[in-house]
């Protein structure tokens, strides 16, 4: 059996504010093996955003260990964790963050050009990928012209563009109605079923549902860890 | 890693989405290194033309004049005035020094013209045929007197360009009849023209006749008939001018009798540290235009620096966007200063372009050479590109400092 693609052990975050300090994240512990899709639940203020940020490289832990496809992410350096957010990870946010002067096309580019794949790779592989979430006819757009719904297929398909072990998404369906965002699940769970693994945020428990897995957090710590019945088989 | 070509594609891409501010930024440079290239090749040309019109008036050229020298200035050899303590046996011992290309005596006289019924009032030169050497002088038309003219005092005369072009407009003045003084004189000849000296006046505003004959008819008449009222000496190369000045200077000292610590009753002027006196004091003149006008060079940095910095703000969220999808800090420092060092290139460009079309002007109008060196075309280019980098190291590593969270957060 491989390693697990996380592993993260006793993760604190701590943030302070004034005399107070805020345990964003209290002690932390669980293991992702490879393949998975799991749901990250719990109210407002757990911890959830915080825990991602940490996943894909975009912050660092107080303390508390953290490897993610054999890489102890505290102990890379700056170009390192930037190798790693175009390399290892797929990150897709609520609210998509395309750049709005660039096509959907050049969107998908993006991290392309930062891991500095040739331009005629990089065409093939973005229309390829857009393609591939449906959008094969709206490649010129701008993301002005396009849906919600549309919008995060695009973001999605920039994600998947460095051809990442790791897709995190932050309520990738908040921002978008119940029919959109359960075309939006059906594509993740395409995407898993591939091998990509997944962990997503969500307030909503249908969404949680629709995965492998749920993790629930409270308080900066799990409180439930179990497989989803329906699709645990 | 980034590219370089996606680099620059990047870097064009942001600067071309805000043409107007683009262009707005890069103004500042091109004023200031516009105004740096106008203002120095306007200097550079003030400086030329000092330079030559200083030389046209005679290269390593030493001017004796009687009495003593104006304290706390050069004086210009305007002769005449004071004792007449330089003679024609002067001339001779001078002659004899080492190093010595030419001797000219000369009698400054003025004088009233009347030719064709036309009235000119002038400067008289009694001169030696020696004379054109030393005052590095051309003959126009016709010819110059000789030796034997000079001695006997016959009544001819070389008119300068001005003189010329004034009396005898219409006609070929050689062979012409004129009045000077009252005495009937023939033109033989006409001086090439030297234009203005460095001083405002007019070389070519001169009128040349045989020392001889100028002394008995015209200006010496009242004065002893051996005097001069200027002697030009030209050396036989700039490098031995200073050690001939002083041979001039104790020879006519030992010839006037003048002792150690008395005042000297002559003036030796040396054209050349005249010159570089002139030549040094617009140079002054051209580094305080350069000075005053690489201030607005600043300004224009100023400029860029504020507009990228506004830029990082206005752009946070899509740097933090590009740092979660693998930017390096360096990706985005480059980008940034590469936008900068564009705008203020592209002005450095524009600016030099325009510069010397003003430089063009500004000469034009006030009559002087276009001098403008490529060294400081290639510095004006040079230094735009710096003042890029300066003003917009400090906003890219703003840029690339900028923490990922945080600015994806901002709105
Ligand atoms: N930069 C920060 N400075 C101070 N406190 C912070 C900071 N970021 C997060 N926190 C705190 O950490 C805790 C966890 O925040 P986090 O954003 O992870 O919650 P969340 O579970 O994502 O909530 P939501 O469901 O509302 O998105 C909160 O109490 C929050 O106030
Ligand atoms: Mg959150």
């Amino acid at each position: 059996m491989t390693a697990p693609l996380i592993e993260a052990k006793e993760l604190v975050k701590l943030y302070q504010m004034g005399d107070e300090t805020v345990h964003a994240l209290a002690g932390v512990s669980f293991v992702v093996p490879r393949g998975d899709y799991c749901a990250i639940v719990g109210p407002s203020g757990s911890g959830k955003s915080t825990m991602m940020n940490i996943l894909g490289g975009l912050d660092t832990p107080s303390g508390g260990r953290i490897v993610i496809d054999n890489a102890d992410i505290a102990t890379l350096t700056d170009e390192e964790l930037a190798t790693f957010r175009n390399r290892t990870i797929g990150f897709i946010f609520q609210s998509f963050n395309l750049l709005p002067r660039l096509s959907a096309l050049e969107n998908v580019e993006l991290p392309m050009i930062y891991g500095g794949v040739l331009p005629k790779e990089r065409k093939e592989r973005a229309a390829a990928l857009l393609t591939r979430v449906g959008l094969g006819e709206r490649m010129s757009h701008r993301p002005t012209q396009l849906s919600g719904g549309q919008q995060q297929r695009v973001a999605i398909a920039r994600a998947l563009a460095g051809r990442p072990a790791l897709l995190l998404a932050d309520e990738p369906t908040g921002a978008l109605d119940t029919q959109t965002g359960k075309d939006i699940l059906n594509l993740f769970s395409e995407l898993n079923r591939e091998g990509v693994t997944i962990v997503i945020v969500t307030h909503d428990h249908e969404v949680a549902a629709a995965t492998k897995r749920t993790i629930e957090m409270r308080d900066g710590r799990i409180v439930a860890d179990h497989l989803n019945g329906s699709r645990a088989a | 890693m980034m590219r370089t070509a996606d680099l620059v594609a990047s870097a064009s891409r942001a600067l071309r989405s805000n043409p107007l501010r683009s262009a707005l930024t890069a103004l500042g440079v091109i004023i200031g290194v516009g105004s740096v290239v106008a203002m120095v090749a306007l200097g550079s040309g003030a400086q030329a033309q000092v330079e030559r019109s200083i030389a046209s008036l005679g290269s390593n050229l030493l001017i004796v004049v009687p009495g003593a020298q104006a304290s706390g200035g050069v004086r210009m050899a305007q002769g005449g005035g004071g004792r007449d303590t330089l003679t024609l046996d002067d001339v001779e011992a001078i002659a004899g020094l080492e190093g010595v290309l030419a001797v000219a005596p000369s009698q400054r006289g003025n004088a009233q013209l009347v030719a064709n019924g036309v009235n000119w009032n002038t400067r008289i030169e009694g001169v030696t045929p020696s004379y054109m050497l030393a005052r590095d002088w051309e003959v126009a038309q016709g010819r110059f007197f000789d030796e034997s003219e000079e001695r006997q005092a016959r009544r001819v005369v070389v008119l300068g360009a001005t003189v010329a072009r004034e009396l005898f407009p219409n006609v070929d003045p050689i062979g012409q009849a004129m009045r000077i003084s009252g005495g009937s004189y023939e033109v033989i000849g006409v001086l090439e023209s030297k234009g203005q000296s460095g001083f405002g006046m007019d070389q070519d505003d001169v009128v040349l006749a045989p020392l001889t004959t100028v002394k008995r008819r015209i200006s010496g008449r009242f004065r002893r008939a051996d005097t001069v009222s200027q002697i030009s000496v030209k050396a036989a190369s700039e490098g031995e001018l200073n050690r001939l000045q002083e041979d001039v200077e104790n020879l006519l000292r030992d010839r006037h009798r003048i002792r150690p610590g008395d005042e000297d009753d002559f003036t030796v002027q040396n054209l050349s540290s005249i010159t570089e006196t002139a030549a040094a004091t617009t140079q002054v003149f051209t580094y305080l235009l350069g000075g005053i006008s690489a201030v607005s060079l600043l300004v224009g940095g100023i400029g860029i620096m504020n507009i990228m910095l506004v830029s990082v703000t206005e752009r946070t969220r899509e740097i933090g966007l590009r740092k979660a999808l693998g930017a390096r800090q360096s990706d985005i420092l480059h980008q940034f200063g590469l936008e900068a060092v564009t705008l203020s290139l592209a002005g450095g460009i524009v600016g030099l372009a325009l510069g010397v079309a003003g430089a063009w002007g500004m000469t034009s109008l006030f009559n002087l050479p276009l001098v403008i060196a490529p060294q400081n075309a290639l510095m004006a280019i040079g230094f735009s590109g710096l003042v890029g980098v300066v003003f917009g190291a400090y906003p890219a590593w703003r840029a690339a400092k900028l923490d990922p969270i945080e600015a994806l957060r901002r709105e």
